[in-house]
């Protein structure tokens, strides 16, 4: 098992590697470079006075060089300085992955246990008219991203009733600002964790062990709780800790709808800059995040489930 | 000045008639392809499920919309009515006399003209894309399913750094203005008239994939039958490399007066290499896993007795197996790609502003949704899309249940 964790930790060094080497590539290509010269200089440099800046402030380093000692200071923990903040990277950052971290808790707290008991109650008796329209339900809400159930309860809750607010202030959180965004983000995620726990439920109805316990004359309810739960929750495990990258995107999404100022909006800010420091910081945490939810999903499976024995 | 506005009721109506072509055409395939059902194999089981009829008929909904567009549409998606600027649904432009059913943009223009329009774009692109993506995942997805091994290691791993990436951030690194506008001089520019861009590099890399392999799939059948072999194999490329010479390098070739003009927008060129780029991976992982599960089988171990070709025991054993759960997953990932083209429009990023796509209509009309007065621009082409995607999720269901019955 040790030896797993430390191969896929490997593996992630070295995907994260490949990736910021891949992003640092894209960064400094001759035209996002004269972006920057030109927002940082100003807008009506001349094409020798945009060499000359660069040429000043170390962007025409050979490529290689200029990888290794940002790759060499970030290992150190200096991950450089922001050209829209103007402010070392370290402090601009944790600000905003706290905003993300609070927005993500609740739509944790929302979508998970929101899915499972849908899942469960449509998996407990397959094809009955409950399974039938929850289905549909959670098949409805997969089929609506952020962008469009965004606008939706936009228009419903807060341009219409007028119940919420459709912009949410890092400053203040209430009920009031934050109940859309949470909504926005869980109901796309929750439909589908949804479908698969219906679909690990229903399996595990058909087993043998949940016929004898209702041969042996126990309550179905009974049966739900005590046997089939605990089994029909090992897939679902996986499936929202996979979700994460799918979330990522999802907070892209609603932090600009939204005007929420976290982690998604850093990092379209720092994409449009083409803020290199910042966007390679990003993209670190971006990954590690997918990449670590897969390695306890896992872990996580394995110790689950006894009959998965890992290589 | 004060528009005169149609009633609710007059909008559901007009609306309903102008989709006129649409509800005949649904009726003549939908009545007509009961009658034909049991020809239909797997599509024409969907009659079977109230599911995955409801899907279906949501797809054609919009498919017949894309393919009658111009007679629906009442103008063009970028033309101006200057005094129907922010009009609310049902209001009647003075000048021409035209409704505006469901309202007109900031800029005057008619949001339901551009809806319809959007489906257009949408459904060229979204297809497209999954399509290629799919000839990518099959060709590099059997052979490391199927040999494992070193190939297997490089593919997966390539395979999960591209999806370990947020898509999002994948995009704003392509699908920009300097990443399209970068071009470098080489030998390519003297030969084809144009320079080597990232996206160019992508798109050649990427549709090259479905002329391997539909000419890997014709060697491995007919390597005896040296007339069909040269037929096909024939047909292919040519077709193959005209459509590939014209999407990827904007070749227009022409015989005598007619042009056979393939060549893309590098906007849309940029933002179809993308999308493939982003669900090409996802394809991989399951026909990857599908070809680990059926070369178990003891059908291919008939065919490895028999003496065939790896390639052969692949494409004509291995894949026709899969094709069950192959096509459930396309139709969800047609839908997953219709998803994906809306973040990149709502992002503003690829496609022009002013096309009519509808991602980039949320964009443009999200800035305006917190008043209930224009509300509408964002929310008419939001439900378009979701929609055609629930269509395409309904249908994937209905068609996993049916096949679930065997």
């Amino acid at each position: 098992m040790l030896i797993f964790i430390l191969k896929r930790l490997g593996v992630i060094a070295l995907s994260m590697v490949c990736l910021t080497l891949v992003v640092f590539y894209m960064v400094n290509l001759d035209p996002n470079l004269e972006k920057i010269a030109k927002t940082q200089g100003s807008m009506r440099m001349t094409d020798a006075e945009v060499e000359s800046w660069l040429e000043r402030n170390g962007y025409r380093e050979p490529f290689l060089e200029q990888y290794g000692s940002w790759l060499v200071n970030f290992v150190q923990g200096d991950m450089g300085d922001s050209l829209r903040f103007q402010k070392p990277v370290e402090e601009v950052m944790p600000e905003r992955l706290g905003y993300t971290g609070i927005l993500m808790f609740w739509v944790m707290l929302v979508m998970v246990p929101g899915a499972l008991i849908i899942g469960v109650l449509a998996g407990m008796r397959e094809g009955s008219t409950l399974d039938r329209s929850l289905s549909v339900a959670s098949i409805t809400s997969t089929s609506a991203p952020e962008y469009v159930t965004g606008i939706l309860f936009t228009v419903i809750f807060a341009s219409t009733l007028g119940w919420f607010k459709g912009i949410a202030s890092t400053r203040e959180i209430t009920f009031e600002n934050f109940t859309l965004p949470v909504l926005t983000m869980s109901i796309y995620g929750m439909g589908y964790i949804a479908r698969m726990t219906r679909a690990s439920m229903a399996e595990v109805m058909t087993s043998q062990y949940i016929r004898t316990a209702r041969l042996k004359g126990m309550a179905f309810r009974q049966v739900v709780l005590k046997h089939a739960l605990r089994n029909a929750l090992i897939a679902p495990f996986t499936v929202i800790m996979l979700q994460f990258p799918w979330l990522l995107t999802g907070v892209v999404i609603v932090e600009a709808m939204f005007n929420y100022k976290g982690f998604g909006w850093l990092l379209v800010r720092a994409a449009e800059n083409n803020d290199i420091d910042l966007l390679l910081a990003c993209s670190c945490v971006a990954v590690v995040v997918v990449l670590l939810t897969q390695l306890i999903s896992d872990i996580g499976y394995a110790y689950l489930n006894p009959r998965i024995r890992v290589r | 000045m004060e528009l005169e506005y149609l009633t609710t009721g007059g909008i559901i109506a007009e609306s309903l008639s102008r989709f006129i072509p649409v509800w005949i055409a649904l009726a003549v395939t939908l009545v007509g392809g009961w009658f034909v059902r049991d020809r239909l194999s797997t599509f024409g089981r969907l009659y079977g499920s109230p599911v995955g009829l409801a899907g279906i008929t949501l797809v054609l909904f919009w498919v017949f919309t894309a393919l009658f567009a111009d007679m629906i549409a009442v103008l063009e998606a970028r033309e101006v009515a200057f005094l129907m600027k922010k009009a609310q649904p049902g209001g009647i432009d003075p000048q021409s006399g035209i409704a505006f059913l469901w309202g007109g943009d900031n800029l005057g223009r008619d949001v339901f003209s551009r809806v319809v329009y959007g489906s257009r774009v949408v459904l060229i692109i979204a297809p497209a894309a999954t399509l290629i993506a799919y000839m990518v995942g099959i060709t590099l997805g059997l052979p490391a399913g199927y040999n494992g091994g070193w190939i297997d290691s490089v593919l997966s791993f390539v395979a999960n750094l591209v999806l370990a990436f947020p898509v999002i951030l994948l995009f704003y690194l392509l699908v920009t203005p300097e990443i399209r506008a970068l071009q470098y001089d080489t030998w390519l520019l003297g030969w084809m008239g144009v320079g080597w861009s990232i996206p160019r590099a992508m798109a050649a890399f990427f549709f090259l994939f479905p002329i391997l392999f539909l000419t890997i799939m014709w060697f491995t059948k007919y390597e005896k039958n040296r007339t069909r072999l040269l037929t096909y194999g024939g047909i292919t490329a040519l077709v193959g490399f005209w459509i590939y010479f014209g999407i990827a390098f904007g070749w227009e070739p022409k015989i005598g007066e007619i042009p056979l003009n393939l060549a893309l927008d590098p906007n849309e060129l940029n933002v179809f290499a993308a999308v493939v780029f982003a669900s090409s991976p996802g394809v991989f992982r399951i026909v990857r896993g599908l070809t680990m599960d059926i070369k178990t089988r003891d059908y291919v171990a008939a065919a490895q007795t028999r003496g065939e070709r790896p390639w052969y025991i692949m494409l004509w054993e291995i894949l026709p197996n899969a094709r069950g759960p192959l096509i459930v997953d396309a139709c969800l990932r047609i839908g997953y790609t219709t998803i994906l083209l809306g973040t990149l429009g709502f992002f503003g990023l690829g496609l022009e502003p002013e096309s009519p796509d509808w991602g980039s209509m949320i964009n443009h009309g999200r800035q305006f949704v917190r008043l209930a007065s224009t509300a509408h621009m964002a929310l008419f082409p939001a439900l378009a899309l979701m929609l055609l995607v629930l269509g395409l999720n309904l249908m994937a269901d209905g068609l996993r249940e049916e096949s679930l019955k065997d």
